[in-house]
């Protein structure tokens, strides 16, 4: 019975390894099963199961548009329903909301793992992105028709709204290895996300559009999830909205970054993970 | 000369010892600020506040070998098998591993007990490192040896803790590495379960011609499997070799007595007549290993006592302990001549085939002159019994009987007052 020999391993401090991504792949079914024992365990012994993912958004939205719509009486443009600017802005929000608790909560919720077994790390925060991206998916279904029906028609843009999809989730992935990383090591970066979050919901504008607010614009450009919601807006609601070149530029490059920076720190640090954890 | 499968070299894993562990950033940033001549700095050579839990460990293995790593709690076992997983990385030395490993530090690992048996054993599996096709293809082996085939759709969470680590012991028990570590998952379990392992391990590496590295407490299981052992002590190899040597080594570490020991000085109860005491008790013809004797093995007793008065019709007793305190053998000897004021008789106590399960044993010996106890010293000797592939066959530690030894006295005569070491 002759095998070939693989090549030998070497196992050494500081060595680099050529092999990481390579493994990557070889572990991709293992980032499946994980999303998938996530996604099964929260519907297991549920009763209310895949009705919340009704009863969230739908809450949200009310409420929203009464603050912002009815309250603070913002601009609604060319839209026809104030509260389609909000549901159209919730989704993208509830996707990098998810996606980034999710992966910035992964290490630690799966330490026992970490310490016991050998998986590139890498695996856990995208698992919880693939969470993030059912649970997307199934709010969408939902949305989806409840936009055609308040008027929303469905235009060639929609084939667009992937992209933007991919942008907030690369965005949530670059904080969420940050935030991973550094909570391993410094516990109290655990109560930073759901801050981060907190503080997003007003800083982002799922609540209002920011197009016509030029005053706040340009500031308001700084957070990456703006040309996001934007591009959301614009290819969800078939032209009721305008879509900034330069605000998703903007986003675009910060995800960038933040995924660039993030995947060198995590990669980093990502040794000692199992020592620390 | 089969191939070498792993090679260490000079592997060496330190820790840095929490003095101040810098769990939250406000604390590093506040100690940093304190000193800041510290931040930064690089002691050299090492801190006090490092702990090297493995140091120049050097060795191989071949292809198809056994190899059984044994040491004390704390040793570098477990650390040693962590450097191998490439769960956490040397500080210094190397590792080359020819194949794929594959490991077995806990049983159950990343078992969610919400999820059923079922889908548990693809959750596991693929954690091991399983395709998805492969637990297909061995799904119902899996089932079969777990034994769990009605249940498999229930929620682990209610599995009794026998049919959980079955089951988490089946789904490891089929991955197919050509190196596979395995780190004292075998303590779990009931007697049964422990056969059904040690046989899966015993198959896996004569059939199938897998490199095993077996980290367990159970030296029963280490001679009977192992071709080869290794004793690890302090983070270093203490002992390679074969393993009972490993084992008997093991043994010994702790509780070097002499092999004559002085009771003159031992605490008696005041209800002690103590016209005949003892006065000294000696492992007989113990050569290098002063009360350790190998099961099966001869155990030489001398005992030398001091009469203050005649005594008549006197006899001695040995009571062994086990460990845990309980007795389980007790040695009367016959009758002897009357002792003289002033004497100092002696009474040599031969055990042979001593089949007491290894172990730790207390010896108490008493003295006792008709209905009078003349004399007890509690806790005179701790002998220790010894493995050997004799015991290891008939599985002692597991199932734990107690053979009360022959015994044959022989008084060795008042001798010259010889000077007690």
């Amino acid at each position: 019975m002759t095998t070939p020999t693989p090549a030998p391993l070497i196992i050494e401090a500081g060595r680099a390894d050529r092999h990481y991504w390579r493994d990557l792949w070889r572990y991709r079914e293992l980032l499946g099963f994980l999303a998938w024992r996530d996604i099964k365990v929260r519907y297991k012994q549920a009763v209310l199961g895949c009705a919340w993912a009704l009863i969230q958004p739908a809450v949200q939205t009310v409420l929203l548009t009464f603050v912002f719509g009815v309250l603070a009486k913002m601009p609604k443009g060319g839209v026809g329903h104030y509260s389609l600017l909000v549901l159209a802005g919730l989704l993208p929000w509830q996707l990098f909301s998810s996606a980034f608790s999710g992966a910035g909560s992964s290490l630690l919720s799966n330490s026992h793992l970490i310490s016991k077994i050998y998986f590139p790390r890498l695996v856990t925060p995208l698992a919880a992105l693939g969470v993030a991206l059912v649970d997307f998916a199934v709010m969408l279904v939902i949305t989806l028709p409840v936009l055609f029906v308040w008027g929303a028609v469905p235009t060639w843009r929609l084939l667009v709204l992937p992209c933007f999809i991919l942008a907030a989730l690369l965005i949530a992935l670059g904080a969420g290895l940050w935030i991973s990383a550094l909570t391993v090591k410094y516990r109290d970066f655990r109560y930073i996300a759901p801050f981060l979050l907190q503080v997003g919901l007003f800083v982002t504008p799922v609540g209002y559009r920011t197009d016509l607010l030029p005053h706040w614009r340009g500031l308001l450009a700084l957070n990456p999830l703006t040309g996001v919601v934007g591009g959301f807006r614009w290819s969800l609601l078939g032209g009721g909205t305008d879509l900034n070149g330069t605000e998703v530029a903007t986003s675009l490059a910060i995800a960038a970054i933040l995924v660039g920076t993030g995947l060198w720190y995590f990669r980093a640090t990502e040794r000692q993970f199992a020592d620390v954890i | 000369m089969p191939d070498t499968v792993i090679r260490v070299e000079g592997l060496g894993k330190k820790y840095r010892l929490g003095v101040i562990r810098h769990s939250t950033l406000r604390d590093r940033l506040a100690h940093a600020l304190a000193a800041p001549r510290r931040w930064g700095r690089r002691r050299a050579g090492g801190d006090p506040g490092d702990f090297w839990a493995l140091r120049d460990v050097s060795f191989e293995v071949g292809r198809g070998e056994v190899l059984g790593i044994i040491g004390r709690n704390g040793a570098g076992k477990s650390t040693l098998l962590k450097v191998l997983s490439r769960i956490t990385e040397p500080t210094t030395g190397r590792v080359t591993l020819t194949g794929r490993l594959a490991s077995l530090l806990e049983v159950g690992t990343g078992f969610h007990p919400e999820l059923s048996g079922r889908e548990n054993i693809f959750l596991n599996g693929a954690i091991l490192g399983m395709s998805r096709a492969e637990i297909r293809r061995k799904f119902d082996e899996i089932v079969a040896f777990a034994e769990v085939e009605q249940f498999l759709d229930t929620p682990v969470k209610h599995y009794s803790s026998g049919m959980y680590v079955r089951l988490a012991f089946a789904v490891a028990a089929h991955l197919e590495p050509e190196i596979l570590v395995v780190d004292e998952v075998l303590a779990v379990g009931d007697a049964a379960f422990q056969q059904k392992c040690l046989g899966k391990i015993r198959e896996v590496s004569t059939h199938d011609g897998r490199t095993v590295l077996l980290v367990s407490h159970n030296m029963d299981s280490i001679i009977r499997l192992c071709r080869k052992a290794m004793l690890l002590a302090h983070g270093r190899i203490e002992v390679i070799g074969a393993p009972l040597d490993a084992v008997s080594r093991y043994a010994r570490v702790h509780g070097r007595q002499a092999a004559a020991v002085d009771c003159r000085a031992a605490v008696r109860p005041a209800w002690a007549e103590r016209s005949l005491v003892l006065e000294r008790v000696e492992h007989a013809g113990a050569g290098a290993a002063p009360w350790a004797v190998p099961f099966g093995g001869d155990l030489a007793i001398a005992c030398e006592l001091a009469a203050s008065r005649t005594v008549r019709g006197w006899s001695m007793f040995l009571a062994f302990f086990s460990a845990s305190g309980v007795e389980v053998a007790a040695i009367h000897s016959p009758i002897q001549p009357p002792a003289t004021a002033g004497s100092r008789p002696q009474l040599r106590c031969r055990l042979a085939d001593f089949r007491l399960t290894p172990g730790s044993y207390v010896i108490n010996i008493g003295v006792r002159a008709g209905p009078q106890m003349t004399d007890l010293v509690a806790a005179a000797a701790t002998i220790e019994v010894l493995p050997t592939e004799h015991s290891a066959e008939l599985q002692t530690a597991i199932l734990s009987g107690f053979y009360v030894p022959n015994a044959e006295f022989a008084p060795a005569g008042p001798g010259p007052d010889r000077p007690l070491t």
